[in-house]
């Protein structure tokens, strides 16, 4: 059985192994229906160390799900460099994990067949996967709820599902796509703190993204600030809040609001610039 | 005082389901009164003669025919038989249908450059009035049951297919990606991700498609055959026996119900994870 070692959980930046994810100057363009090229992600360099937890934060519209997409291998990117463990990312990755943004959780499955679809699609048995599944539905709270169909659940326990569905193949990557944009504040509060906890006793390496700047802080080691698209970096902040943390109370230390204050005053020209061209776009 | 509550509450849901009951009953009555009104007028108006009972038949002796072809026998022998005739061919054009056009369905649906090649020939073949089919196919295969089979399969075919077709395009695209993120294959995004979403379209169109291999068995029988339902009706219009081409429509009718309740009933095994109608039920 895992440990909880989250205290002294090592996030070892540049301790000489490559990094667990690492972007150089990527970009992705899309061919509109219309027949004209929009870049989505322009010249974007980022690398994520292994089992660190880094959040992309940046307007809506702005490239971080297609950022996602290209780490994760579902699409190419049109230029520059994409490495996964060091390798050129060719193909989706076998050892990654992927919370997506929209609801995704398969309507004809319970839970058990959900959270244990992973284990079986990489050919374990039946019944191996389902004792995996079983912990890991126990580790998110849902016991009890294995053969409950997804619209049988709340928001809050759909997304415990899908994360115990991620987590189960032991990803080494895992990205999560505003997993928790979607739930009322109180059960997202909840989620942030079981997530973080989940993530102490593995050794993955996240990307968080979000548009929501205090979740970003709460969560990360580092923030990575987008621009309003074509998305590019930013900036990239350290944040330096002592670990185990409890995303409920953390808000509340001057640390964080200090560090709030300094990266907001970056994020907020980008928000207003993507919110005024929504704007005169209609 | 909890448990007075409560008391509240049981009497308040007994109460609501009491509601529910008499409204099915209510329901279940005008039913019944709706075809008695309606048979009755038909029966009356036939027997003063204000419509013709040599070209409008009359209810009785629907029911009397029926029950003659039951107990005597048909002109074209045993009534189980013909229906047993009739029914084996719209089953099999069906099942044939069923299989072929969720097979193309799917691999039109999932092969993009297949669906580009075939796309406009199978538009152009559904565009033909397939009925006129019937005639070709008892040119080519005879007036045994192999035509009619035939005629019934073209029928299914087109409607199962364009739905197995467009169920699989209305698969959402991150379903699909996340199914790959967990490490299904392409064979397994195919029959355990694309294939379970699209049996909802699949099995909508199973409904339409059972009457229309009906259609198909009795309107080849009708074209040319020795036998089965659809020559009863030919022969009947043939002597201008009405009440024997309604009778065949009746038989006909509740075949047609039948299939639809083993269809519904089939429906409600594959698709359990569907929210049921329990749920919508307003107490
Ligand atoms: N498949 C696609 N085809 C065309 N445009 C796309 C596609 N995917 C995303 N885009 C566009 O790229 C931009 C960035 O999208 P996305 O990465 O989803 O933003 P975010 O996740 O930051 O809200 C958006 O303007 C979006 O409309
Ligand atoms: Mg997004």
């Amino acid at each position: 059985m895992e440990t909880a070692i989250s205290s002294e959980r090592v996030t070892a930046p540049g301790s000489g192994a490559t990094p667990a994810i690492e972007l150089v100057g990527a970009a992705k363009r899309f061919r509109t229906p219309s027949g004209d090229v929009y870049t989505a992600l322009h010249d974007f360099s980022l690398s994520v160390h292994r089992g660190e937890f880094v959040s992309i934060v940046g307007p809506t519209g702005c490239g971080k799900s297609t950022t996602l997409s290209l780490i994760s291998g579902l699409a190419p990117a049109s230029a520059g460099e994409v490495r996964v463990m060091g390798e050129p990312v060719t193909a989706i990755g076998k050892q990654l994990g992927y919370v997506f943004q929209g609801d995704v959780l398969f309507p004809w499955k319970s839970v058990m067949g959900t959270v244990s679809a992973g284990l079986r699609f990489r050919g374990v048995a039946k019944r191996e996967a389902q004792e995996r599944a079983r912990e890991w539905i126990a580790k998110v709270g849902l016991s009890g709820f294995e053969d409950h169909y997804p619209h049988q659940l709340s928001g809050g326990m759909r997304k415990r599902t899908a994360l115990a569905q991620s987590l189960i193949t032991s990803p080494e990557i895992l990205l999560m796509d505003e997993p928790f944009s979607a739930l009322d504040v109180q059960t997202r509060t909840l989620m942030e703190d079981e997530l973080l906890e989940l993530w102490s006793s593995t050794s993955a390496s996240v990307v968080f993204v979000t548009h929501d700047l205090e979740e970003a802080i709460a969560l990360s080691d580092r923030v990575c600030v987008m621009t309003a698209g074509p998305g590019t970096v930013k900036g990239i902040y350290d944040i330096d809040l002592p670990r185990p943390r409890h995303v409920s109370e953390i808000r509340f230390d001057t640390r964080f609001v200090e560090l709030y204050r300094d990266i907001w005053e970056n994020l907020r020209d980008e928000v207003l610039l993507s919110y005024e061209r929504a704007k005169s776009n209609g | 005082m909890a448990s007075l509550a409560h008391a509240a509450l049981d009497e308040g849901v007994a109460a609501a389901r009491i509601k529910v009951r008499r409204h099915k009953q209510l329901v279940m009555v005008l039913r019944i009164a709706f075809a008695v009104v309606m048979l009755g007028s038909w029966e009356i108006l036939s027997r003063t003669k204000t419509i013709d009972p040599f070209f409008f038949g009359r209810p009785s002796e629907i029911g009397h025919k029926i029950w003659v072809w039951a107990t005597v026998g048909t002109p074209d022998g045993p009534l189980w038989e013909q229906v047993r005739i009739t029914m084996e061919e719209a089953l099999l054009g069906f099942g044939i249908g069923v299989g072929a056009g969720i097979v193309f369905g799917l691999a039109l649906g999932r092969i993009r450059l297949l669906a580009e090649v075939l796309g406009p020939y199978i538009k152009a073949a559904n565009s033909i009035p397939r009925v006129v089919l019937g005639s070709i196919f008892i040119i080519w295969l005879g007036l045994g049951l192999p035509s009619k089979v035939a005629l019934a399969f073209v029928l299914v075919f087109f409607v199962v297919f364009f739905n197995a077709f467009q169920g699989v395009r209305e698969v959402n695209e991150d379903v699909i990606a996340n199914a790959r993120i967990l490490g299904a294959n392409r064979r397994q995004v195919t029959t355990q991700v694309v294939l379970p979403s699209a049996l909802t379209w699949i099995i909508a169109s199973l409904h339409t498609s059972f009457g229309f291999a009906l259609v198909g068995a009795v309107v080849g029988e009708f074209i040319g055959s020795i036998h089965g339902l659809g020559h009863l009706i030919a022969f009947a219009q043939g002597t201008f026996d009405t009440n024997g081409v309604f009778a065949a429509m009746f038989i006909l009718a509740v075949i047609a119900l039948g299939a639809e309740f083993l269809i519904t009933a089939l429906e409600n095994r594959l698709i359990t994870w569907r929210p049921s109608r329990r749920d919508e039920v307003a107490l």
